[in-house]
Formats: structure tokens, C-alpha cells, sequence
């Protein structure tokens, strides 16, 4: 994956341009396009998704379709500290909701959502392969198994104290 | 093509390879029924209401995806199948929310059909039901997620059939909404508002916004001068609101019923589509004979319009100045008509009977008020117009036959076809042959242009002059001219183009179902009118003679300019950019 060459803001229609340019225009690499936006950016908003279509001339509600079907995606900015929870078969039936609602109370906050200081978001994922040790979740892609509702406080405090 | 041979329910058929068992059982009279499925434009094998049992196949298998195989066995109704599609129909409907009789759709929906067919009493299951927010941005087309069953036919017409996207999946699961995208409502969308997605929708999760309630108000106000004007191809469909066949000529009793609902005059929009004829048939020889920018395109479609606007806006240029119809009358209502009638304009309500929900949008547009006033108040669809014939209680197919008031009610056949694909440029051939040669036409039917062939193209001879024209219908195959125009490829001199397929028969204010057969029997509804009209050319309409004498002097004139023609707006990817 190629790095953005810069992360302002005022430079991405020439970035995507040269990365678009870099996939011919092809419209089947659209979610690769869409995957180092995120990847550079950490969320693919609407600017740049009007962008998107324009230059690879695919309409805006397919784009938006595929960013709010891939929960890897996001539209809104992302919180420093990125949880997501499991909420596979196996995860589910050994408790995934539980830990879910507790993670809500605790941050204040739903699913696909960022704290107000931009410190966590939470997000909803599909199985990680790691069923035997569900529920799973990750932070910032670093897995933790065996979730119970009550570690969560102890989670959140612990990244807090790492500012 | 090779040929395969099945067995359905025990009749031998005999189809072409990659025929789908849906389509097979269809050459036998055998239904099988459906509900995701839309022929040639939605073939997902979604919903699994056509599953059948197949010799051989470890699982049911949804007939309108599976293709008819040599030797093939297929049981449409038995035990296992009747079993799975009642599940499949509970499942949809502990998802859906139970206010039938509240419903736009009420006894003209599928999923009601199905469930009222299989017999569905109770549902053993009870689904998420998230509640969506309404779309009621759109001044033509209102969504409400809440009834959608996810069958995408409204996203595929959209994507496919009109290549505009402007709908489509966003979300997943239970959370799974047909939308614009990126939390943009339909007005901010590049929605065209052609209504194409509410013919298809199976339930009531796309429907036209209702304005009766606007004109009940109007009608019922002794101050106001109610005044409508009635689409060409209004008259071959209305009827099927009250149970006559497609393509039924009803001008007659749809001209008595309005009248009994209350209207002060019931005139013609196709007295209106004579003075375009008039108008834009002169800009073109304008622009042929002064080296003006060709082809020429038609503008009577708002729809259309919108869709230049939005994806083509360099062409725009190529458009004709001239309003639709639809507009030309609503300016010369509040002008010539209230002079003439000793009428002032602010006490007019003009309200227009449409198949089209786009039309809602052209009366709303800014510069739609030539006249100083909203030259159309209320446009209303085919199906809104049936709605309030209902609840007046009119007895539709009993009513003797009665005709449109005087000025603005007289017409040509000329403008009658306006309503079919081909119309417009056979009006328009008709006078600028006439007009430029000074020979009357031998026979007016130039049936070159006629169809539902998606691009039609002709030459005519116009005295000295070739005239080459192309005609398309559904915005997919207009797409295809545009793309020939800007590579340079397309020399033709006149260019009609109808946003909905089949043209304005088959808009998307028109009694649902809307299909291809229906649109079929409306075109020749069309043109059995046109044959029984004593004047069949736009310049001979003694009306219009009239209104050039009296008002506007001469076509391209002062006052044309200031009532008749407008201008566009060039338009990005969506509405705010």
C-alpha cells in the first residue's frame, strides 16, 4: 500500500487522482481506492467520496453502499483507540451483546460512533476466527479474548492512563 | 440457439438454452409467482417467493435465477414449495409494518397480493422493524424505508433502465435502507424524479407525493378560477383505474368526470403541444437555416431535462429553448387566457393532470413563473387524479362523453402522439414538412419513428434537405445518443428523447402496474386517438391560428420568447454541488 504523500486535507483531489490514475480508472478496484483512504485518512467522508465519483464516474449511492456495508470502513473520523467487538455466531451466543451494552454505557456511545474528545470509537465486526476464546475484540486491531461486561471499565481506564 | 427440453408439473417444454424456469413455465401458462423479480432488469433470485423443487437438487432452487437444463424435472407446487414460500412471505412480513389500509398501495400490492393468495393469518416471527426515517425532501417522490422488503427493483430501474444511480443499497442487515447515499435526501440527489422506481416497488416504499389535498382546497374556494389542463397520455390510462383495459380511449368520460369534480374549465395540455410543435419546429429551421448549434433536442421532458442537467451539461446547449407543454400552457393560462376570460391571474389555480411525477418538480422549478405567478400550481399524476375521482364517487365508465372547454381544449392528432416514444418528431415532420415545402403530406404517418425499438432513427425528405432525426426512450438509450453527440458521432439534425421507456404512456405518474405489455397497448390507445382526430397537424389546429393572430404574433416572436422558452441549469453529481 502506497503512503499518501501528504495527509492535508487541500491535497487529496491530486492524491486521488494519482492513485485512481494508478488503477486506470478501472471501477472494479473502486474498494481498493476506498481502502487507502481509509488506510491514509482513517475515514472516507463525503468530499471525497464526491470526489471518487467524479473521477472514476461511479455514482455516489454506490460508493456510500459499499462503505456502509464494509463495517472495515467508516464515514465519520475514527477515535485513537479504535474497539471493535465480535459480534460472530460464537461470539453472540457466548455474550458479545452484553459486553456491547456495557462498552455503549461506558463511552456513551452506539456502534460506528467517536467520543466527543475523539479518544474511542466503537465499531462492530464479523468473526475473527478466534471462536474457541469468544467473545473476541480488538483495539486498534490488537485482539482481546474472553471479554465479560465487567473488564470493560478496567479497559477504558487502562488506555486512559496511557495519555 | 440450441434448445432444451423439461418437464414442468408434467408438461413437456421446449425452450432456448439459458431460459430460466421462471420464464419456461411462462410458455405453458404455468405462474409461478414472484416478487423480487423484474424481467430483464432485476434477476437476483432475492426474495425466494419462485422457489420450485428440481429431481435431483438438494435444495429448493428460486426458478427466475435457475437456467432450464436438458432432462430438467421441476415441481412448481408441492408440499415443500408451498411450505418455503409461506415462510419466505411471513419472514417479509414480520419485517414489514402491518398498516394496509393506511397504505398509498392498498389493494395494489404485491407483497399484500401474496400474503392475501398463500393465506397468511398469523406470523410466527417478529422482526427487527427498525424504524427509518422519512424522505419526504423530493417534490415528486416520497420514500419511507419502513415498507421496503429490499427487493433493490427500484435501485436496479434506476441503475440499469435509466443509468442515473441515484438510489441504491446503503447499510446492511436489518439496517439496510434504498437511499441516496452519505445521509443525502432525494432533493439534494441527482433523482431525476422520473418515478420509474415507484411503478416497480412491490409495496408502498416509493410513491408520488399527493397534492389532492392542494386542489380539493382550491376547488373548494369560491374565490379561485380552478382551471386543469390533461396530459396526451392521460387519457389512454386512466381508465385502468376503473377497470378498462389498457390503452382504453377514455377522453371523453375522463373530460365529464373532471368536469363533475369541480374545475371551472377543463382544457387540453395538447393544445399546448400543438404551439410547441409550432415553436419548436420553427427554432430548428431557425437553426438549420442560420447555422445555429444541431441536432436539436427536445425539451418536453422534465425528466429528462434534469437529466442533462445533471450528467451532460455541456450539451445543454443542444436543447430546444422551448418549455414543455406542461409550462407553455401554464404561462398562457395566467396571461392569454385570463385577458381573454376577464380572469385575474392571481385568482387562478391551474392545476395540470400528468403521467409523470417529474412534472411536480418542472411547476416548482424558479424560473417556471413567466406569467408573475406560479404558472402551474399543482401538477398531478394519473393515479392521483383516479384517487380523487374515487372519493367523489364518480361513476367512471358510465359517464356520457363530453369535450374540453374553449380556447385551450382544441387539439390536433399531432398532439396526441406527444404521449407515445416517436411522437413528438412525427408532430413535429408533420408541419415542418408542410411548412417548408407548401405540399401537403401525402400520408402523416412516419412510422419510422414509431415503437419500442429503444433508438430509432429516420431520414426525411424536406425539400431539398435530408432531415436526419433519432428518437430515444429510458435515459439508458438517451445516454447512448449523448455519447455519440460528444464523440462527434451522431449527424442528425433533430433529436427527440423521452425520459421514460415507451415515453410519457409509461411515466412514473401512471396506474401501477406500469409493464411492458401495458405500455405497449397504451401506445396503440395512442395512435387509435390520433386516427380519429378530424386535424392530425399542429399548424392546422384553428386555436393556435387564433392565439398567433390575437397574442403572440408569430412563433420565436417578442411574447414566445417571454411565455414559451426558458433556460437550464448545468447541475454536478448531486443537487448541492
Amino acid at each position: 500500500m502506497e503512503a499518501a504523500v501528504t495527509k492535508c486535507r487541500c491535497d487529496l483531489d491530486a492524491e486521488l487522482g494519482r492513485v485512481i490514475a494508478r488503477h486506470e480508472g478501472k471501477k472494479d478496484d473502486l474498494i481498493e481506492i476506498l481502502y487507502w483512504v481509509q488506510k491514509n485518512y482513517g475515514y472516507v467522508p463525503k468530499d471525497v467520496q464526491l470526489i471518487i465519483a467524479d473521477k472514476m464516474d461511479v455514482p455516489l449511492s454506490a460508493i456510500n453502499g459499499v462503505i456502509t456495508f464494509y463495517h472495515f470502513f467508516s464515514s465519520k473520523p475514527k477515535g485513537k483507540y479504535e474497539i471493535s467487538l465480535c459480534n460472530g455466531t460464537a461470539c453472540h451466543l457466548r455474550g458479545a451483546p452484553q459486553v456491547l451494552a456495557r462498552f455503549e454505557k461506558e463511552l456513551g456511545i452506539k456502534p460506528h460512533d467517536t467520543t466527543g474528545d475523539n479518544m474511542f470509537s466503537l465499531g462492530l465486526i464479523r468473526c475473527l476466527g478466534a471462536c474457541a476464546v469468544a467473545p473476541n475484540i480488538t483495539i486498534n486491531s490488537e485482539p482481546r479474548a474472553r471479554m465479560e461486561p465487567d473488564l470493560v471499565p478496567e479497559i477504558i481506564n487502562e488506555l486512559k492512563e496511557k495519555e | 440457439m440450441p434448445m432444451v427440453t423439461l418437464t414442468i408439473d408434467g408438461k413437456e417444454v421446449q425452450v432456448e438454452q439459458g431460459t430460466t424456469v421462471l420464464e419456461a413455465a411462462k410458455k405453458v401458462n404455468i405462474n409461478i409467482p414472484t416478487l423480487c423479480y423484474l424481467k430483464d432488469i432485476n434477476v437476483v433470485g432475492a426474495c425466494r417467493i419462485c422457489v420450485v423443487e428440481v429431481k435431483g437438487a438438494r435444495t429448493l432452487q428460486a426458478a427466475c435465477v435457475t437456467p432450464a437444463a436438458e432432462n430438467m424435472v421441476v415441481l412448481t407446487n408441492t408440499p415443500a414449495v408451498r411450505a418455503s414460500r409461506r415462510m419466505t412471505l411471513e419472514l417479509i412480513l414480520s419485517n414489514h409494518p402491518f398498516e394496509c389500509p393506511t397504505c398509498v398501495r392498498n389493494k395494489n400490492c404485491e407483497l399484500q397480493s401474496l400474503a392475501e393468495a398463500f393465506g397468511i393469518r398469523e406470523v410466527r416471527y417478529s422482526g427487527a422493524n427498525p424504524v427509518h426515517v422519512m424522505d419526504d425532501s423530493s417534490v415528486s417522490i416520497i420514500r419511507d424505508p419502513d415498507k421496503c422488503i429490499l427487493c433493490r427493483r427500484c435501485a436496479s430501474v434506476c441503475e440499469k433502465v435509466q443509468t442515473v444511480s441515484a438510489i441504491g443499497p446503503q447499510g446492511r442487515g436489518f439496517d439496510t435502507v434504498i437511499a441516496p447515499g452519505v445521509d443525502m435526501v432525494l432533493a439534494e440527489s441527482n433523482c431525476v424524479n422520473c418515478g420509474q422506481c415507484v411503478l416497480v416497488c412491490p409495496t408502498g416504499a416509493i410513491y408520488e407525493r399527493d397534492q389532492t389535498e392542494e386542489v380539493w382546497a382550491a376547488l373548494a374556494d369560491p374565490q379561485k378560477h380552478v382551471v386543469v389542463q390533461t396530459a396526451p397520455s392521460v387519457r389512454v390510462a386512466i381508465g385502468e383505474m376503473f377497470g378498462m383495459e389498457p390503452g382504453s380511449v377514455a377522453t371523453g368520460q375522463m373530460v365529464a368526470a373532471i368536469r363533475k369534480l369541480g374545475f371551472d374549465k377543463v382544457f387540453d395540455t395538447d393544445f399546448a403541444a400543438d404551439l410547441t410543435i409550432m415553436e419548436e419546429g420553427s427554432e430548428l429551421l431557425e437553426r438549420i437555416n442560420n447555422g445555429g448549434i444541431l441536432p436539436q433536442i427536445t425539451s418536453c421532458s422534465p425528466g429528462w431535462v434534469k437529466f442533462i442537467e445533471h450528467f451532460y451539461p455541456t450539451l445543454l446547449p443542444h436543447v430546444s429553448t422551448c418549455k414543455s407543454p406542461q409550462q407553455m400552457f401554464g404561462a398562457l393560462a395566467k396571461t392569454f387566457y385570463a385577458e381573454k376570460a376577464g380572469v385575474d391571474p392571481a385568482d387562478i389555480f391551474s392545476v395540470s393532470i400528468m403521467p409523470c411525477t417529474a412534472k411536480k418538480f418542472e411547476a416548482q422549478r424558479p424560473e417556471m413563473n413567466a406569467s408573475g405567478y406560479q404558472d402551474v400550481d399543482v401538477a398531478l399524476t394519473t393515479r392521483e387524479l383516479g384517487r380523487m375521482l374515487k372519493q367523489a364517487g364518480i361513476d367512471f365508465n358510465e359517464l356520457p362523453e363530453e369535450n374540453y372547454d374553449d380556447p385551450l381544449g382544441v387539439s390536433t392528432g399531432a398532439a396526441v402522439i406527444f404521449g407515445a416514444t416517436g411522437g413528438v418528431m412525427e408532430a413535429a415532420l408533420r408541419t415542418v414538412y408542410e411548412i417548408v415545402t407548401g405540399n401537403t403530406l401525402a400520408s402523416v404517418d412516419f412510422v419510422d419513428v414509431r415503437g419500442m425499438e429503444g433508438v430509432k432513427e429516420a431520414t426525411v425528405k424536406v425539400g431539398d434537405l435530408d432531415v436526419k432525426v433519432a428518437v430515444a426512450h429510458g435515459l439508458g438509450n438517451a445516454r447512448k445518443l449523448l455519447d455519440a453527440l460528444q464523440a462527434g458521432e451522431a449527424n442528425y439534425h433533430f433529436i427527440e428523447i423521452m425520459c421514460c421507456p415507451g415515453g410519457c404512456i409509461g411515466g412514473g405518474g401512471q396506474p401501477i402496474p406500469t409493464n411492458y405489455e401495458i405500455r405497449q397497448k397504451r401506445i396503440d390507445g395512442i395512435y387509435t386517438a390520433d386516427e380519429a382526430m378530424v386535424l392530425r397537424k399542429s399548424h392546422e389546429n384553428p386555436a393556435i391560428q387564433q392565439l398567433y393572430k390575437e397574442y403572440l404574433e408569430k412563433p420565436l416572436g417578442h411574447k414566445s420568447h417571454q411565455l414559451l422558452h426558458t433556460k437550464y441549469t448545468s447541475r454536478g453529481q448531486s443537487n448541492q454541488l
